[in-house]
């Protein structure tokens, strides 16, 4: 944390999207965490990334649990909406947020404890449940806020600050949230924002669940020798499978990059993601596939990151993410009067009647 | 590939700052504006001494290239008032003779003669007395102190402080000899000087050489009749008076004029406003004295009745652009415009009619001196020349900085030294950390607007000649305005091996200044940078050596950056530190950093005012700790 405020004087050759907004205007409070802390580099991707997808802060709502990473939505977009709710039940608060209001942009930032340890359950059934958001874990390995326990996301074998070796077997929440259904799931590290920020966006933009769990060192309890999720230790084991980009609907893909190792996937509002140098044998719309290539690159000892796994996005009508699958109205609900929603005792009274 | 930046060279950090870059002195500004921030005034004006001698003087007139260059002007357009500044630590200080070099009693046997007692002589002796020189000083008229007294109105610049400022030099001991004209520098060589030095001035006003010059007594050069009122041989003039030329001399002019007791005072410009000489604070003061400055007039003659001049002839001309790039007058029209009195102040030109062109002294084609840039010598060994007689007319603050060096060399020159070997500048470099987030300095952005200065009433003002215009800051201006201060020499310092590319520094940086990318081909690593580049090269990048990690480097665009320190304070290894960066100037007979016996202001500074303090060893800096 710092005493002074960032100040607001800025470069003048920033410049504005088309809502009139420069990325500074993304921003939210001064961070209070540790200097060096991997999250803070995912706020700011973060931030680069709604300006440049030209999202109106709001029309987001920004939802966090317990922990540093619990912290960090404070950190951007400050006009948006946000709740910080209890330890691990980030994902019901987004849930609800978005079944009443569906036009949101949800971002919920989770770690790897409140996600992979308390939070397990709720984490599994948002990603069933398939709840139109970007769902980011910033993942350290530790508990970073209350001093560097191993968190769930801890590999065999390394060791805490003091030197205690982990025993426990990782929950890796790409390969979950792969075998739980998500249509979305990208893992990427928090020192490299020309991966991460396309990434974002294209999560964004995702309609359903999307999963990103960005590597995030811990710079206080979680960055020595031993530890796997260090910021040298990333680097060093760091494989960069699929390189995608964010591609909007008016935009060429041949504009950005050669043609000719592109692979596309259209994606449900007409914007793309183009993939290249991937892996001559590797399909990122295949699950299986890539949920096999991943375990294999882990035997290796390496950090698989990227957008692994996209599935294409479903024809007009077919939606199965949360509001799809439960059938409800086109508007948001929160648009309704409030006795259209709730036809008050009466018709209760009523309706109950008729199963007596 | 572009090379890794060596900040052990001075030049590097001192070109960060940008207003001590611009000042011909290199005076340390920014401590300067601590120390006034902390309300050490005293020291803050020794300080200030130290490089540009006459902080009174200069913290009303100084021509203060350092203004346009501050770094504040190109984040909200203003800089800080970095002149007005220096006149409070001056109009707040204590006395000071306390802290004057103590000179020696047993002189070093070298005798020098000055001509003229302008800044730049009284600079040389300022600087030799102390080393035990016998400095003389010959000027022509009665007063020492050249166009600082005979041109400079008091109502810009109140003589107390000037006769103050020229007296601290003075008193060191220095042969002054008032109503010397030197009319031979043949005759004066003859004399057993060790050295000379030519601060003999511009003095001569240019000619208008049009039809009825020369037939009225009403027609003035600007600088003479300027010199005549002040040593009161005028002290009124006609009523509608036309100043013709739109310099500073002229705005000096036209608003004495108003004094005399004119009531009609118009500046005639043969150009538009871009191309006015006149400084534009100058320009600013003069129409707030509603003099009129009427553009594309250019003279054509003067209209004589009686022996006196009534009216003049312009012809009315528009400036289009011409062949190579200048630009074409085209007469359309002529107008007369009446009037009782004219003052021409349209430059000036140096004049030796008292150097022999046989005694070695070369001239060039426009019968200027040759002087050497370096060592300010002529081609006759041990004549120096400095100030406007050696390239024409400057300003105080290059007269001042002419004086310094010239002193450098004369000192080499009675030494037997070579004179080309310059003593070379320091740099010492402070770590300027308190604590987690907390520095010595105030390195908040401050968003204020650059004070206005307010100045006396207009009818109170016109009543005497001596009555100065600006009133000077009060406390809280002087408060608000140290804060725009952005502490250009508390450096952003990088210790690449110890970044782990955690791009902490690189994400809160307000200004974008900072970049972790491969090195490559300056073209293209220029184009890759996080913001654009706005003044590249002017403002220099910073290049790291290889970063540990990656082997990508750290780049740093120092054009915008506002020393906040936040890129240190996120960082996790203290790779980022701001350390204070501290000029070390050599002066004559004084290594870069040392400081005269009895002058020492660091003493002073950091022990609350013992006059007594040690002197400081060579590499002695200020902290500046505490400011702000
Ligand atoms: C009207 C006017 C206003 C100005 N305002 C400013 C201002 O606001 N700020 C600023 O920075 N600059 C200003 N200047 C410029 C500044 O005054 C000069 O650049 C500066 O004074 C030059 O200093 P100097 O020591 O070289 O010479 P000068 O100040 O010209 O001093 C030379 C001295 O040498 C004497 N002398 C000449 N010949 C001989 C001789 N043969 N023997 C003996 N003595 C001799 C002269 O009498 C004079 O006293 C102004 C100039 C003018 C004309
Ligand atoms: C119900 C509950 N149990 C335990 C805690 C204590 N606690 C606070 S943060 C935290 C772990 C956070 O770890 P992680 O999610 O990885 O976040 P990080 O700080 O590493 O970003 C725990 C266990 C709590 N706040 N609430
Ligand atoms: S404890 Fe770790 S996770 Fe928390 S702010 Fe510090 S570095 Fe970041
Ligand atoms: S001090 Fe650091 S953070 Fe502040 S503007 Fe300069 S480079 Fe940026
Ligand atoms: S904050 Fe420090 S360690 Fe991190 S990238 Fe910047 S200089 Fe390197
Ligand atoms: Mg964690």
């Amino acid at each position: 944390m710092s005493y002074i405020k960032k100040p607001r004087v800025h470069h003048p050759g920033l410049t504005r999207n088309r809502l009139g907004l420069t990325r500074r205007d993304y921003e939210g409070t001064m961070s209070t965490l540790c200097a060096g802390c991997g999250h803070d580099s995912i706020t700011a991707a973060i931030i680069e990334a709604f300006w440049e997808l030209e999202i109106a802060p709001h029309e987001v709502a920004k939802t966090s649990g317990i922990g540093c990473s619990g912290k960090t939505p404070t950190y951007f977009l400050k006009e948006a909406h946000g709740f910080n709710g209890v330890h691990g039940r980030m994902p019901s608060i987004t849930t609800g947020a978005h079944a009443a209001n569906r036009e949101l942009v949800c971002i919920g930032v989770s770690g790897d404890g409140d996600s992979l340890s308390i939070g397990m359950g709720q984490f599994a059934h948002v990603v069933r449940r398939n709840v139109d958001m970007l769902y980011i874990i910033e993942n350290n390995g530790v508990y970073g806020l209350t001093k560097g326990q191993f968190s769930a996301s801890a590999d065999v074998g390394s060791t805490a600050k003091r030197g205690q070796v982990n025993r426990e077997h990782p929950i890796d929440s790409v390969l979950l949230s792969l075998n739980l259904g998500a249509g979305f799931v990208a893992r990427s590290f928090s020192g490299d924002k020309e991966q991460l920020v396309p990434i974002l966006k294209a999560g964004l933009r995702h309609r359903g669940f999307a999963l990103i769990d960005v590597i995030s060192p811990c710079v206080t309890f979680n960055d020595h020798r031993g530890s796997t999720k260090s910021y040298q230790y990333t680097r060093d084991n760091y494989n960069q499978l699929v390189y995608a980009d964010f591609v909007p609907p008016a935009e060429e893909i041949a504009a950005s990059f050669e043609a000719g190792d592109v692979r596309s996937v259209q994606m449900h509002d007409g914007s793309r993601i183009a993939f290249r140098k991937v892996p001559d044998d590797y399909d990122p719309t295949d699950r299986d596939q890539v949920y096999g290539y991943i375990r294999e690159r882990q035997r290796a000892g390496e950090v698989a990151t990227g957008l692994l796994y996209v599935e294409e996005a479903p024809q007009e009508g077919e939606h199965s993410d949360f509001h799809g699958l439960q059938a409800t109205v086109d508007e948001p609900l929160s648009s309704y009067p409030f006795e259209d929603l709730c036809p008050g005792a009466d018709t209760l009274e009523r309706l109950q009647e008729r199963f007596r | 590939m572009l090379k890794p930046t060596d900040t052990r060279n001075p030049d590097h950090y001192h070109r960060v700052v940008d207003c001590q870059w611009g000042c011909p002195a290199h005076t340390d500004i920014p401590e300067y504006i601590r120390l006034i921030a902390n309300g050490q005034y005293t020291e803050s004006y020794l300080l200030n001494r130290k490089s540009n001698i006459f902080p009174g003087i200069l913290g009303r007139t100084c021509d203060r290239p350092c203004e346009p260059v501050c770094r504040r002007v190109r984040l909200d357009g203003e800089p800080v008032a970095i002149c007005r500044l220096k006149r409070v630590a001056s109009d707040l200080r204590d006395d000071i003779t306390g802290f004057l070099p103590t000179i020696p009693e047993e002189k070093n046997g070298k005798r020098i003669a000055c001509i003229g007692a302008g800044c730049a002589s009284l600079t040389v002796a300022n600087d030799l007395m102390p080393l035990g020189y016998e400095v003389t000083i010959f000027e022509k008229l009665a007063r020492p102190g050249g166009l600082m007294w005979t041109n400079i109105p008091e109502f810009r610049l109140p003589a107390k402080v000037l006769w103050e400022e020229i007296d601290y030099i003075l008193d060191m001991g220095v042969d002054l000899r008032l109503n010397s004209s030197i009319d031979s520098l043949a005759a004066l060589l003859e004399e057993d000087y060790d050295a000379v030095f030519i601060g003999s001035g511009a003095p001569k006003g240019k000619e208008l050489n049009l039809p009825g010059r020369w037939d009225s007594e009403q027609i003035h050069i600007g600088i003479e009749w300027l010199e005549s009122v002040r040593f009161g041989h005028i002290d009124s003039c006609g009523d509608r008076v036309l100043v013709i030329g739109v310099g500073n001399t002229a705005m000096d002019c036209c608003r004495t004029a108003q004094r005399l007791g004119a009531s009609d005072v118009k500046v005639m410009a043969r150009k538009t406003k871009p191309y006015f000489k006149a400084s534009p604070w100058e320009l600013e003061d003069a129409i707030e004295e509603q003099v009129e400055i009427l553009e594309n007039h250019s003279p054509s003659r003067f209209i004589i009745e009686d022996g006196k001049v009534v009216a003049m002839e312009f012809d009315l001309v528009t400036w289009t652009p011409g062949e190579n790039g200048r630009l074409k007058a085209e007469v359309h029209d002529s107008k007369i415009i009446e009037c009782d009195e004219v003052i021409l102040a349209i430059g000036q030109d140096t004049a030796f009619p008292w150097i022999e062109r046989d005694i070695g002294i070369d001239f060039n084609k426009w019968d200027m001196p040759i002087v050497d840039k370096t060592t300010f010598m002529t081609s006759v060994p041990g004549v120096f020349m400095g100030g406007d007689a050696a390239w024409g007319p400057e300003n105080i603050i290059w007269g001042v900085e002419h004086g310094h060096q010239a002193a450098i060399s004369i000192h080499a020159w009675c030494e037997g030294r070579p004179l080309t070997d310059r003593p070379p500048e320091g740099m010492n470099l402070i770590s300027q950390k308190m604590g987690l987030h907390e520095w010595s300095y105030s390195n908040d952005y401050d968003e204020a607007e650059r004070v206005k200065m307010r100045h006396v009433d207009l009818q109170e003002r016109f009543k005497r000649l001596d009555i100065e215009v600006e009133e000077g800051f009060d406390i809280e201006q002087t408060l608000t305005e140290v804060e725009r201060c952005l502490n250009c020499d508390i450096q952003t310092h990088f210790e690449a091996d110890l970044c782990i590319e955690c791009d902490a520094c690189i994400d809160i940086c307000p200004l974008d200044c900072l970049t972790i990318t491969h090195n490559g081909p300056e073209e293209d690593l220029t184009q890759r940078l996080t913001a654009p580049l706005l003044n590249y090269p002017e403002e220099p990048l910073f290049i790291s050596e290889d970063l540990p990690q990656t082997g990508r480097i750290m780049v740093k665009d120092e054009d915008l950056c506002i020393h906040c320190g936040l890129c240190a304070e996120r960082c996790p290894t203290a790779a980022w530190d701001m350390r204070k960066s501290d000029l070390l100037v050599p002066y004559a007979g004084l290594e870069a950093g040392e400081m005269h016996p009895g002058m020492s202001i660091m003493n002073l500074a950091l022990n609350g005012g013992s006059a007594d303090g040690e002197p400081a060893g060579p590499g002695a800096a200020l902290t500046g700790a505490g400011a702000g």
